[in-house]
């Protein structure tokens, strides 16, 4: 054991400096890289999903089917949700925390490097591999990303390669999450206690534990799956004894979760940049994170308000009706935290404050929606037609993505050292959330008309809305080049960053002290806190 | 004038949407739903418009490009947000009481008058009668014209064809006025019949029995039209569900020709199964 700490240390010595070539980033064990590779691996995967909803876009800009076969229509909104989830929305802010929450705590590095190694770099064959399926007899999955049997066992060849990619991303996740749970309880430098360490943290190291606690049941669901259509098993085959119903509340007890871990941190986020550029301490912080915890908590008993249409005695309609209801009281208390954070401030509008008030905005529309949709009597009617898509984009899009947008706007010169255009950065941050309400708010209308989702083909009555979608959604892919380049030109120059970057806002919070670029190892001396 | 007019028109066509909100529909129910739907809809406006409110106008009045000083001691106040918690509990329960009667009755499936049994398979609706209709079962699947405007290149214009995809060669038909209960289920994958006019929507799921019911008002007999409304494969977009309203005579009418035609075709079939269901 005292051996291998000596090797440690000497190796530590060595690797002062980053390896050069391909073997710095294969071997990467430092926080920085490996949070690049996220962040550049969720940026590519934000492309790919991106051209498959393009693909989607475009065949519903009006009815008759022109470009896509129904199959092939299915394969592709089933995988851009799998793409957009698991590969651009979570390993993004798996790519934030590694940045970031050493940082933030005053740690030199994640305390798992080389798991977080390992974590990382699943990610690209667990891709190769879901990517792939498009590729083989009978084609890619194409019963929705929520897997639903029997409809999911009838995938061709390509079903056994989608569950173990499947299963990648998971122990993927559960690593990452392992990593940040580990970091932020052991190497907080001295005097940080946990009520002082930054919302992100916080926001992180809920849902981590969200993570370790629903991965592995959306592990063994696809593991049943799987057992189902191969070793003739019938946990879901109503033939054979079983439920298919089991199998969606399995799902959804991951799959509600899911969604929180998909938003906590863009909370985190977005109580990070308001603050700054609000030139004020965030209000309430203590029951912003009493809010994140009970919204933690709640997620995992509501997941029967996807499921109402399903057939569910009165108790547990009203049951899933309320808890889903409650939820909307800590998301409130965050929003007023937020809006009473501007609140008597000095406001000014960077791109990550841009961003982070569209977020406010926005993520509300997702979330009175989210309301409306819990109402059971109602929900008979808004379930699964386009309503809910518009819900829950609502809550992904300007939400989660902004969110992650907005972090990386605030950040970016810290880790380049440059800043970065502000003219280019204000021109996409128009173009997006002018573009993200035309393509999601006309589909509260057709949700509303009577249009279900997930079809490539619809009656003539819902052309117009349609169209308006397809062109706000076009507009919207193409903004998000502009995000591309704004990053690519900050890491490739500009104007020289200073420490504090944001010097007319005063940021608070230790990544701040740091010079821009950050140094490879965040601090070797643990700062101390007051 | 025009306006009332052209409701007027919609409303003795089929009472659908106007094309961006629901439908309020023909049923007792699906009026509780939309009235319910709106009162929710303008709750969540009014506090749209007071946190919003409240949001521009922090963003107007306290700009640092108009020399605003940041009050860097507002960062708590527990009276402010133990109010922000309580009020907003309020209203979800303002909000839930309504909505607790209404599931109420939608689960209220006694005294119906006329049961049909509806099976979803990939891709069409089988009804299967009982009760005054014993012994009336078919298929109802995609018209014809629709089917083939909907083949990729088809090269038809889908605005050509008559009720798009929203067609069927043989609609369900059911009489006004009579409490009609649905026991739905499937034969492969998970299917949902929803008519969005009645307010009617169930999954019907392979292995299990669900049971949803309406009453479509008297005097709003006609054509109704809705789709499967979950992703159950290939033709999921073309599943549609068309629901013919008769007054409860013309309905017995008929049912007595359908049974009628039933035993027609079943008498000669003395060797063979009778297949003919199936095949369609």
């Amino acid at each position: 054991m005292a051996n291998a700490h000596s090797s440690d240390a000497a190796s530590h010595d060595h690797h002062d400096q980053p390896a050069t070539g391909i073997k710095r980033w294969l071997f990467a064990t430092n926080h920085k890289d490996i949070g690049t590779m996220y962040l550049i691996f969720s940026l590519i995967m934000f492309f790919i999903g991106g051209a498959m909803a393009m693909v989607i876009r475009a065949e519903l800009f009006q009815p008759g089917l022109q470009l896509v076969d129904p199959v092939l229509f299915n394969q592709l909104t089933t995988n851009h949700a799998l793409v957009m989830i698991f590969g651009a929305v979570m390993p993004a802010f798996v790519g934030l925390a590694n940045w970031m929450i050493p940082m933030q705590i005053g740690a030199p590095d994640m305390a798992l490097p080389r798991m977080n190694n390992f974590s990382f770099w699943i990610l690209p064959f667990a891709f190769t591999l879901l990517l792939s399926t498009f590729l083989v007899p009978g084609g890619a999955a194409a019963g929705g990303w929520t897997l639903y049997p029997p409809l999911s066992l009838q995938t061709g060849d390509s079903f056994p390669m989608l569950i173990f990619a499947i299963h990648m991303m998971g122990v993927s996740s559960i690593m990452g999450a392992i990593n940040v749970i580990v970091t932020i309880m052991n190497m907080r430098a001295p005097g940080m206690n946990l009520l002082k360490m930054p919302l992100f943290c916080w926001s992180w190291l809920i849902t981590a534990y969200l993570l370790i606690a629903v991965m592995p049941v959306l592990a063994g669901a696809v593991t049943m799956l799987l057992t189902d259509h191969f070793f003739k098993t019938s946990f879901f085959n109503a033939a054979g004894g079983g439920d298919p119903v089991m199998f969606e509340h399995i799902f959804w007890f991951f799959g509600h979760p899911e969604v929180y871990i998909m938003i906590l941190p863009a909370f985190g986020i977005i109580s990070e940049i308001l603050p700054t550029f609000s030139r004020k301490p965030l209000f309430g912080a203590t029951s912003m994170i009493y809010a994140i915890a009970s919204i933690a908590f709640l997620s995992f008993i509501v997941w029967g308000h996807h499921m109402f249409v399903d057939g569910m005695p009165v108790a547990a309609q009203l049951f899933y009706m309320m808890s889903t209801m409650l939820i909307a009281v800590p998301t409130g208390v965050k929003v007023f935290n937020w809006t009473a954070t501007m609140w008597r401030g000095s406001l000014s509008f960077e791109p990550p404050m841009l961003f982070a008030i569209a977020f406010l905005f926005l993520f509300s529309i997702g979330g009175f929606s989210g309301l409306m949709l819990a109402i059971v009597p109602v929900d008979f009617q808004y379930n699964q037609t386009y309503f809910v898509v518009a819900h829950f984009h609502y809550v992904l899009v300007p939400g989660a993505v902004f969110g992650i947008m907005a972090g990386v706007y605030y950040w970016l010169p810290k880790w380049t050292g440059h800043m970065y255009s502000m003219g280019l950065a204000k021109t996409h941050f128009w173009l997006s959330t002018i573009s993200v309400n035309v393509l999601f708010f006309p589909q509260h209308f057709l949700g509303l008309a009577g249009m279900p989702r997930r079809i490539p083909d619809y009656a003539v009555q819902f052309s117009d809305w349609n169209m308006v979608s397809s062109i706000g959604g076009f507009a919207f892919g193409l903004s998000q080049i502009l995000f591309a380049v704004v990053v690519v030109q900050s890491i490739r120059g500009g104007r020289k960053a200073t420490a504090q970057v944001w010097e007319g806002a005063h940021p608070t919070g230790l990544e701040w002290t740091l010079p821009s670029p950050a140094p490879y190892h965040s601090f070797s001396t643990a700062p101390i806190v007051e | 004038m025009l306006l009332a007019a052209v409701g007027l028109a919609a409303d003795a066509e089929a009472n659908t949407s106007n094309g961006y909100n629901l439908p309020p529909g023909v049923t007792g129910l699906s009026h509780e739903l939309y009235a319910l739907h709106m009162e929710i809809f303008w709750i969540c406006v009014a506090i749209a418009v007071v946190v919003f409110g409240v949001m521009i106008y922090a963003l107007v009045k306290f700009r640092h490009s108009q020399g605003a000083i940041p009050d860097t001691n507002l960062v708590h106040s527990t009276k402010v947000e133990i109010v922000w918690t309580i009020v907003p509990v309020l209203i979800l329960v303002a909000m839930a009481i309504p909505a607790a009667k209404v599931i109420l009755m939608m689960e209220d499936t006694r005294n119906s008058e006329l049961s049909i049994r509806v099976t979803g398979y990939q891709w069409k609706w089988e009804y299967q009668y009982m009760d005054a209709g014993e012994g009336i079962d078919f298929f109802s699947t995609l018209a014809r014209d629709s089917n083939y405007a909907r083949q990729l290149h088809s090269g038809i214009d889908p605005k050509s064809v008559p009720n798009y995809l929203l067609d069927v060669d043989k609609p369900l038909v059911i009489p006004s006025g009579t409490k009609v209960r649905l026991l739905l289920t499937s034969q492969d994958v998970i299917h949902a019949w929803w008519v969005p006019d009645f307010g009617a929507k169930r999954s019907a799921i392979p292995g299990f029995v669900n049971e949803l019911w309406f009453r479509v008002d008297p005097g709003k007999e006609g054509i109704y039209q809705g789709q499967c409304a979950a992703l159950c494969g290939r033709d999921h977009g073309f599943m549609p569900v068309v629901v013919d309203v008769r007054t409860p005579e013309a309905f017995k009418q008929w049912a007595d020709a359908e049974k009628a035609a039933a035993k027609q075709a079943a008498a000669p079939a003395a060797g063979p199964p009778p297949t003919a269901q199936v095949v369609n």
